[in-house]
């Protein structure tokens, strides 16, 4: 077996201290192999973003192991490329100047900057907006170009939270048939956040279900549909079973253990 | 003042349809009801003309003396003529300097401190609560001993407005750079930039807009400041020939005067937000 892209073992997480002390997340055990989407589902509160946020560098941790590649994550990088939910597009900057400036932070040279950045809003399908500013552009396009601006200087691994919760339900069927085009394309390693089921299945090679109370996994389904994956696949037996099965596990990982 | 956002209030949006009829009477006020701009500006522009009338007829008709409410035809002759000999020029010249001055050290000084104490907490412990004590004793106060200790020349104006506008400043900077959305920082970070390198590509553009608006406000402070040290001990300035100007009764020069510096607040505001307008025109409406 390949060694896993991702590596979280025993990880651990509290806030606050003293009386204030609650444990967000027990015992984390979670391997991602090269190239695969893996979506967190669980009921509100049970750390879903502390964990992501945990792998992205941009919080710490108590106690437990993680690596990427095999080289313990200590701090923010650019190995991970992380697509938050409130889109992060600089207000002051185009769609096309948003990408050049993580691909600046990311030291491409000035030439090469405007290349890819103009290569990824057409992966995005955005290349008619890539002079516009933020404020003059909807939702989903705001995201596609925080997508765009993810992929763009090449991380190991994509990290989204919630990227589409903020979308309609039409926008955010478009986002989720690029994603994975994007993705069945390129091949990428993602850790993916949602609320949504559908989304969740119709995404992942595999899901886990998170319980609250403390924050841990109670579950894990492989999504054994096969790819490349059309919009109809939603209306198969398969594809509807597997989303009533996890929303089942969601049900009953939410059942907080002391009231149980 | 009246016309504060006559481009905000918009033209009405179009009612839904007229063959709805009765049901969907449009409401013409209310709160929160928009009205046109035209209506507006009417309004504005009525209440300036009213009271305006109201004080030609108050002294027309002699319903007070001239010594407390002089007539505005002799308010604007005694302007045309310290206008026409110099004086008003050489007033305005004094005043602006000093305000630009004082006000420039102010913003200068602010700025990075209130963006420091913004950002790192560290600061933060070490500067908000004695800006927060200082600013709260009245500037007044500090008039005798901003004589005692800078005489009555221009350094004491300078230092009147400093003291005045600079606290406040610092705290509202920093409020501006507390509002930079957590996620912005948090991409800077995952792009691997370092703390110096995020204040100044992310928190300091990002927080512009609003270190503009702190910046037009306290310049609207700035004048009051101005005018009460010039009131107290000058040799100059527009403050100054009001004080003078009351030894001497002379009511027309001093609401001149007055309607003089409620103008120039006013242009001064206006020319802030112009600039606003066109500096962060991309950002749609602050965010
Ligand atoms: N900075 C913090 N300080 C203290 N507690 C926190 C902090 N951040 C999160 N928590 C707590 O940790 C728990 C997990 O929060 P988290 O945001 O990770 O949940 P989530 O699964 O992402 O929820 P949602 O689905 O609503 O986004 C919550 O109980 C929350 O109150
Ligand atoms: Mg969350």
């Amino acid at each position: 077996m390949n060694a896993p892209k991702l590596r979280i073992a025993g990880l651990h997480k509290s806030f606050g201290t003293g009386e204030r002390r609650t444990e967000v997340l027990r015992d984390i055990n979670l391997d991602l192999a090269d190239n695969e989407f893996v979506s967190l589902v669980g009921t509100s509160g049970c750390g879903k973003s502390t964990l992501l946020s945990i792998v992205a560098g941009l919080q710490d941790f108590d106690a437990g192991e993680l690596s990427i590649d095999g080289a313990p994550i200590l701090q923010p990088g650019l190995d991970r490329g992380v697509v938050f939910q409130s889109y992060t597009l600089l207000p002051w900057l185009t769609a096309r100047q948003n990408i050049e400036f993580a691909l600046k932070a990311a030291g491409y040279d000035r030439s090469a900057c405007r290349e890819i950045a103009l290569e990824h809003l057409d992966l995005v399908k955005l290349s008619h907006s890539a002079d516009r500013f933020p404020s003059e552009l909807s939702g989903g396009m705001k995201q596609r170009v925080a997508i765009a601006r993810a992929l763009s200087y090449r991380p190991k691994m994509l990290l989204m939270d919630e990227p589409f919760g903020a979308l309609d339900a039409l926008t955010r069927h478009q986002m989720q048939e690029l994603l994975t085009q994007i993705w069945e394309e390129h091949r990428l390693t993602v850790l993916f956040v949602t609320h949504d089921v559908e989304e969740a299945v119709y995404l992942s090679d595999r899901i886990v279900v998170m319980g609250i109370g403390p924050g841990r996994i109670m579950r894990t389904f492989n999504v054994g549909i096969e790819r490349p994956r059309r919009e109809e696949v939603m209306e198969t037996p398969a594809f509807m079973d597997l989303q009533r099965d996890v929303h089942k596990a969601i049900r009953e990982a939410s059942k907080r253990p002391e009231m149980a | 003042m009246s016309a504060e956002h006559p481009a905000k209030a918009g033209p009405a949006p179009s009612s839904p349809s007229p063959v709805a009829g009765k049901a969907t009477r449009r409401r013409s006020s209310g709160i929160g009801v928009p009205i046109s701009r035209s209506r507006f500006l009417m309004i504005a522009v009525a209440v300036f003309v009213g009271l305006g009338l109201a004080w030609w007829a108050a002294t027309g008709f002699e319903w007070v003396k001239p010594i407390f409410l002089p007539s505005p035809g002799s308010v604007a002759a005694q302007i045309a003529k310290l206008a026409t000999d110099g004086t008003l020029l050489l007033d305005l010249q004094a005043s602006i300097y000093r305000i630009s001055i004082g006000f420039l050290l102010a913003s200068a000084l602010s700025i990075p401190i209130g963006v420091l104490i913004g950002s790192f907490r560290t600061w933060e412990a070490a500067i908000e609560p004695l800006v927060d004590f200082i600013r709260y004793m009245p500037v007044v106060a500090f008039v005798p001993l901003s004589i005692l200790w800078a005489g009555t020349g221009d350094t004491q104006k300078f230092l009147i407005i400093f003291i005045g506008t600079f606290f406040q400043q610092v705290l509202m900077v920093m409020d501006n750079v507390k509002r930079v959305p957590a996620d912005f920082i948090g991409l800077g970070r995952t792009l691997g930039l370092p703390d110096r390198k995020i204040l100044t590509r992310i928190v300091v553009p990002s927080a512009l807009p609003g270190i503009w608006d702190t910046l037009r406000i306290s310049l609207g402070w700035a004048w009051t400041w101005l005018v009460l040290a010039e009131l107290v001990a000058a040799t100059s300035g527009l403050g100054y020939r009001i004080t003078v100007s009351q030894r001497y009764f002379q009511t027309n020069t001093i609401i001149g005067y007055i309607l003089l510096l409620g103008m120039l607040g006013l242009i001064t505001d206006q020319v802030m937000k112009a600039l606003e307008k066109i500096l962060f025109r991309q950002e749609g409406h602050s965010q």
